[in-house]
């Protein structure tokens, strides 16, 4: 199966690599899937509590090349989103942009999940409506 | 392109080019059928079989007329298995295998199954190899046949086929081995090891695809299997089909270069294997998945912890050529039965490389593949969660995942 140039890109050069500190207040942590699995991932966020915006947002990602480009460019979508908006990533818009084929749809799904799962963890963290709701797949 | 490096050859081999150059003249001037007996097209081309027969009974020490053509081995599997779940079907219906059997005699197993059959399969140890005492204990008065493969495809394992075959003798039941990744390899004889059918194929020692050749014995027992093709009654009634005249040329090529070069190829081969296993065993937390002891001295697998097998293989930019025994490489998303039966948990599965090298493979090519597999798991570890959290000693299977 050949990878989409996209794909290629996010796999060589992943943007935001790396490790926020989860005992801050204001930082989210989403870990999805299992290593037997075969993919797991690692999507945290920063929020900044006055506007509700998404400052940084760092993955780490063990699994094939689309489920790593996938994360990649969740967390760049994520920057500089309020976490309204970052609740309407759709995990169609993933697969869309990386010409993900079928087989590799699931890739995106646990990428969403992450998503969900960061904002989950940053809300509950500070006493808000939780919003997120994580594997309705 | 000049770039890559092949080191799949478990899949199948480049055509060594001096088997081509067997074949170009039986598809032109010499493009007769073999079954032809009544002008010299067919004539000629009788005698390249004979010789090609010969040649390909020479490599594993039997007689020529003991040699079936085939498709490949896949067809050599089927004809086994069915032919002589047909052929004995007075003297009993029950076959024992094993778990890490390729798909094709599994796959025909299940089918056997269906029509009536009964089939054990026997559980390999955390070596690879099956148990002999679980294999005798499982030999009842209605067993026919045990079918155990002679080297595993995937971790290159070679069962006891001596102890497998003296216990069917006693026993009195057919032993039928999948010889695919022996033949042509490692010195292979049918007499010596007591095998009664042996199903092998050319394109893994460097022959054309699309021919293959079950060994059946003729004499002590002289066993028979029931056609599966009918037809001509080409081959002594037992594979109908016009042969393949070309491809069983070069196949008889193959299996002479096989055995004359056998020696020296095979030294030189295992020091390149050794060579590039012990390069990438210099990584912390790798592991060869099967036993060292017995094993084909061309391959080795190997699981980088915490590093996803098909995401690893894309950081060499696709010019290294291995397999993956993770899921993702695959349609059905489940990683290696064979080494799942070996008892390695699916994340290891998962993170398992296949590295099969051959008479092409180059000094130059292990370096290189050393260097590029050492920055790829780097790499792999690094974006690897899981790696930091092994490395900050968390204890992963104390995490609560989430499955999906």
């Amino acid at each position: 199966m050949a990878y989409s140039d996209k794909v290629l890109e996010h796999f060589k050069h992943p943007k935001n690599v790396g490790t926020l500190d989860k005992s801050q207040k204001n930082v989210g942590t989403g870990l999805v899937g299992a290593p037997e699995c075969g993919d797991v991932m690692r999507l945290q966020i920063e929020v900044d509590e006055a506007s509700n915006v998404i400052k940084d947002a760092k993955f780490k990602t063990f699994g094939c090349g689309s489920a790593i480009a996938s994360s990649s460019l969740a967390t760049e979508w994520l920057k500089g989103k309020t976490i309204d908006q970052a609740m309407s990533i759709d995990n169609m818009d993933i697969v869309e942009e990386l010409a993900l084929p079928p087989v590799k749809i699931h890739c995106s799904v646990l990428a969403e999940d992450a998503i969900k799962s960061a904002i989950k963890d940053y809300q509950e963290k500070n006493g808000l409506e939780v919003t997120a709701t994580v594997g309705h797949h | 392109m000049k770039n890559r490096i092949y080191l799949d050859n478990n899949a199948t081999t480049p055509t060594d080019p001096r088997v081509v150059e067997t074949m170009v003249p039986y598809f032109f001037e010499k493009h007769g059928n073999a079954a032809s007996r009544s002008h010299p097209y067919g004539w000629e081309a009788e005698e390249a079989v004979d010789y090609a027969r010969e040649n390909i009974a020479k490599l594993i020490n039997a007689n020529p007329k003991e040699i079936i053509f085939t498709s490949g081995a896949t067809e050599g599997d089927n004809l086994a298995l069915k032919g002589v779940f047909e052929m004995y079907s007075r003297k009993g219906n029950h076959i024992i295998t094993a778990t890490t059997e390729h798909k094709a005699v599994l796959d025909t197993c299940k089918k056997i199954e269906k029509m009536g059959g009964e089939v054990t399969y026997l559980e390999v140890d955390d070596k690879g190899l099956i148990n002999l005492d679980e294999l005798r204990a499982a030999i009842k008065d209605n067993t026919i046949l045990v079918s155990i493969m002679y080297a595993n495809n995937e971790t290159g394992v070679i069962q006891p086929m001596k102890e497998i075959s003296k216990i069917c003798a006693e026993k009195g039941v057919l032993f039928f081995s999948d010889a695919t990744q022996a033949v042509g390899k490692i010195p292979v004889d049918v007499v010596d090891l007591g095998i009664h059918i042996m199903a092998f194929t050319s394109h893994k020692m460097y022959g054309p695809k699309g021919i293959g050749a079950l060994y059946v014995r003729r004499k002590r027992p002289r066993v028979k299997v029931t056609a599966q093709i009918d037809g001509g009654g080409h081959e002594r009634g037992m594979r109908s089909g016009t042969l393949n005249v070309p491809a069983i040329v070069g196949f008889g090529k193959a299996a002479e270069i096989a055995r004359l070069d056998m020696e020296e190829d095979t030294k030189r081969i295992m020091a390149l294997r050794d060579k590039l296993e012990n390069g990438l065993m210099q990584m912390e937390e790798t592991y060869i998945n099967g036993t060292t002891d017995s094993r084909m001295p061309h391959v080795t697998n190997i699981s980088f912890k915490h590093v996803e097998g098909e995401g690893l293989m894309m950081t060499f930019n696709q010019t290294i050529a291995v397999s993956s025994g993770s899921a993702c490489t695959s349609a059905s998303l489940e990683p290696s039965y064979v080494l799942k039966a070996l008892g390695l948990g699916d994340d290891l599965a998962h993170s398992s490389i296949r590295f099969s090298l051959g008479r092409f493979t180059t000094e130059e090519e292990v370096d290189r593949t050393v260097e590029m597999l050492t920055k790829g798991v780097q790499h792999m570890r690094d974006l690897s969660p899981i790696w930091e959290m092994y490395k900050e000693g968390v204890d992963l299977d104390s995490v609560e995942w989430t499955e999906h």
